[in-house]
């Protein structure tokens, strides 16, 4: 189970934008009439990317009065899940894979950038407070190990002095191109593809 | 090796387009209305006659779970969900369905709901999968614009609607209940199995949930017809399938075989061979971690397919092949994954929730020499006493890797690991609380 821990620094008020609105009332309707419920986890995304990257308190307890189900209700879901974060993690949230298929292909090394140039723990903001970075369990894309993924990208096929340049880049407020970093396509073999031929890079 | 024109997923490196018009090209959507008008009954018939079987991990018949979908919609909706989770370490294979051949698997909703009765589909997705969720939003809004699916689904007169639902990053939302418990907005916690959910299941009504692999290969089944699929592969272990070769192998790569397919063939022609040459293997775990591993002398000669792996003391899973050479320390590969098992377990059952910490914490000072001979065994037996007393599968899960382990490296262990508690040197080690007792006791033996 997943350790969370929540922010100590908790906004009063929270309320969803005009926009959130909008959507949080189509989500709703994805589900039969009476199981609003459901749209918990998608009202707690809206919540989050809306409150840059982060789910305040204020956020569970208006999400809990939106949907007419408990406080405790949403505070269950928002902690069992461990893409919500709880607490601030910078504009650019980095989350590298070290389970191991990409372990043994050096994910360690990209932890290591992430001490060097961050900050030297897990989940803590960087100086310029504009990032920072975790451990991740398998991100489901292991044949292009190590891999990271920064927001919502992914970033493959790396090895530690690419990560390097892109982690400057992004403390630099810059996020570079996503995909692979040996300039693979996708997921075929890099070498000696053997399959669907006649179509190959059409 | 399998022949290019018996390939379904003829877009997995997206060298063509995902777009509905590309995939109308590689034969999509060509007559599902003709497929769908032969009925229910025949279309399960073909399915069980191709001896199909569930790609998320179990391997279960697709057929017969669909003829368990209760015949006439009574007094509750069915449903049809699609299991997107895809979180099983060494699997992307999905992945590449979502964002390349979306127009398969939307097809193959239709023809499934159809034939369990099912107007509302939800595809749960893992949440990491943002991009690849897009993408299926926007194929999933290309066929309701043709009216390949909505109202009147492709001209069937069947009413259609298909909607995505996010997870977020939680391995065990993979295990069917604990999805269904998640899509009903609630902690994925597995249920309690039976009732089963094609009887009750999303919402308390008729539920057929399957793996995105499996459904996105029905419209190409029926289509060039049961015999062909059931022709390739062997019995009861038909058809192809999306293998994905990870770790230490020169060219990584995700391909689509034939069951039954040599697991070096695969290793050497597809994947580039092992880094270092086949000498340097170490162990190959064939189906996602949660299949135990294999020794290099078993990996010479094994073919991948279901049956083949199980008289291996193995299993097909999820295809993730995981290949792991001489230059790693296999003891540590196995720690770090028992440490997935505890960041993952729900935490409902006792044995699972606290015997996979002890899996990992044992496992941790075994790969630093840490342990004692005793506890070679201790493992073992911890292992026993989550295996089969736990509410989901995840308990096997967790536990099986282990045992592979120690069924083929218990000699590296033991060799490693010559930690006596009576050895009576100073060294300060926290887990053994009465240490200083030991101590003392050594001073009046020495004194
Ligand atoms: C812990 C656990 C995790 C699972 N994860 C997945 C998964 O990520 N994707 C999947 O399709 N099936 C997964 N399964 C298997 C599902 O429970 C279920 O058997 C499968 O989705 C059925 O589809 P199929 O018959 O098409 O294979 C998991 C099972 C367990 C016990
Ligand atoms: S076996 Fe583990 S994951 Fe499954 S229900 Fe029990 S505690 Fe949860
Ligand atoms: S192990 Fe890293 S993506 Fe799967």
């Amino acid at each position: 189970m997943s350790l969370k821990k929540v922010s100590k620094e908790q906004p009063d008020k929270f309320e969803f934008s005009d926009e959130n609105l909008n959507l949080a009332k189509k989500i709703v309707l994805n589900y039969p009439t009476g199981k609003k419920k459901s749209a918990v986890m998608a009202l707690l995304y809206l919540a989050q990317k809306q409150n840059n990257n982060w789910i305040p308190l204020a956020a569970m307890k208006y999400i809990a009065k939106y949907l007419e189900i408990s406080y405790i209700n949403v505070y269950e879901v928002a902690t069992f899940y461990s893409m919500y974060n709880l607490a601030p993690v910078g504009k650019y949230f980095i989350q590298i894979c070290t389970t191991t298929p990409c372990m043994i292909r050096g994910a360690y090394k990209l932890v290591d950038v992430c001490k060097k140039n961050i900050s030297e723990k897990e989940n803590e903001l960087s100086g310029n407070k504009n990032c920072s970075w975790t451990e991740v369990e398998c991100l489901g894309a292991c044949i292009s190990a190590p891999m990271a993924q920064i927001n919502n990208d992914y970033y493959e096929d790396l090895n530690a002095k690419q990560f390097e340049s892109i982690i400057k880049d992004i403390l630099k407020d810059k996020k570079p191109k996503a995909g692979s970093y040996r300039g693979r396509i996708n997921s075929e073999p890099e070498k000696n593809r053997q399959t669907l031929m006649e179509t190959k890079n059409a | 090796m399998l022949e290019d024109k018996d390939r379904i997923f003829k877009n997995l490196y997206n060298d063509l387009g995902a777009d509905l018009d590309s995939a109308k090209k590689r034969g999509d959507w060509s007559n599902t209305k003709e497929i769908c008008s032969k009925g229910q009954d025949w279309i399960i018939e073909e399915l069980k006659k191709s001896e199909l079987r569930g790609r998320g991990g179990a391997g279960f018949p697709t057929g017969l779970k669909w003829s368990f979908a209760p015949k006439k919609v009574v007094a509750k909706p069915h449903y049809l969900v699609i299991n997107a989770d895809e979180s099983e370490p060494g699997t992307c294979k999905d992945r590449d369905i979502l964002r390349f051949e979306p127009h398969k698997l939307i097809e193959g909703c239709l023809i499934a709901s159809y034939a369990v009765n099912a107007h509302k589909c939800y595809i749960y997705l893992r949440g990491e999968y943002y991009n690849e969720g897009a993408k299926l939003q926007t194929a999933i809004d290309e066929a309701y614009k043709a009216n390949l699916i909505g109202k009147n689904s492709s001209g069937t007169g069947w009413e259609l609607d298909i909607y995505i639902h996010y997870g977020a990053g939680a391995y065990i939302c993979g295990e069917e209940t604990a999805l269904l418990e998640s899509i009903e907005g609630n902690k994925g916690q597995p249920r309690l199995k039976p009732p089963f959910p094609a009887l009750v299941g999303l919402y308390g009504c008729p539920t057929i949930i399957n793996n995105v692999e499996t459904i996105a290969v029905v419209p190409t089944i029926l289509r060039k017809g049961s015999n062909w699929f059931a022709s390739l592969g062997k019995p009861k272990n038909t058809g192809t399938k999306i293998f994905c070769i990870s770790g230490n192998v020169n060219s990584p790569c995700n391909v689509e075989e034939e069951m039954g397919i040599k697991l070096k063939d695969l290793i050497e022609k597809h994947a580039g061979g092992v880094v270092g040459g086949w000498d340097n293997l170490q162990a190959v775990i064939p189906g996602g971690s949660s299949m135990p591993m294999l020794s290099k002398e078993i990996s010479e000669n094994i073919t991948m397919d279901f049956d083949s792996l199980v008289e291996n003391k193995s299993g097909l899973g999820t295809a993730g092949v995981i290949v792991i050479n001489k230059d790693q320390d296999i003891i540590k590969c196995m720690a770090r994954i028992a440490r997935f098992y505890k960041h993952e377990s729900c935490g409902q059952c006792t044995p699972c929730r606290e015997g996979s910490g002890w899996m990992w914490r044992i496992l941790e000072r075994m790969a630093k020499g840490e342990a004692s001979k005793d506890e070679v065994n201790m493992l073992s037996d911890v292992t026993k006493q989550i295996e089969g007393h736990t509410i989901c599968a995840f308990g096997e899960g967790s536990a099986w890797p282990v045992q592979g382990l120690l069924r083929h490296f218990k000699k590296e262990i033991i060799e490693r690991n010559n930690f006596d508690p009576l050895v009576k040197n100073n060294k300060n080690i926290p887990y053994l609380i009465d240490q200083h007792i030991l101590e003392e006791d050594l001073k009046n033996v020495k004194s």
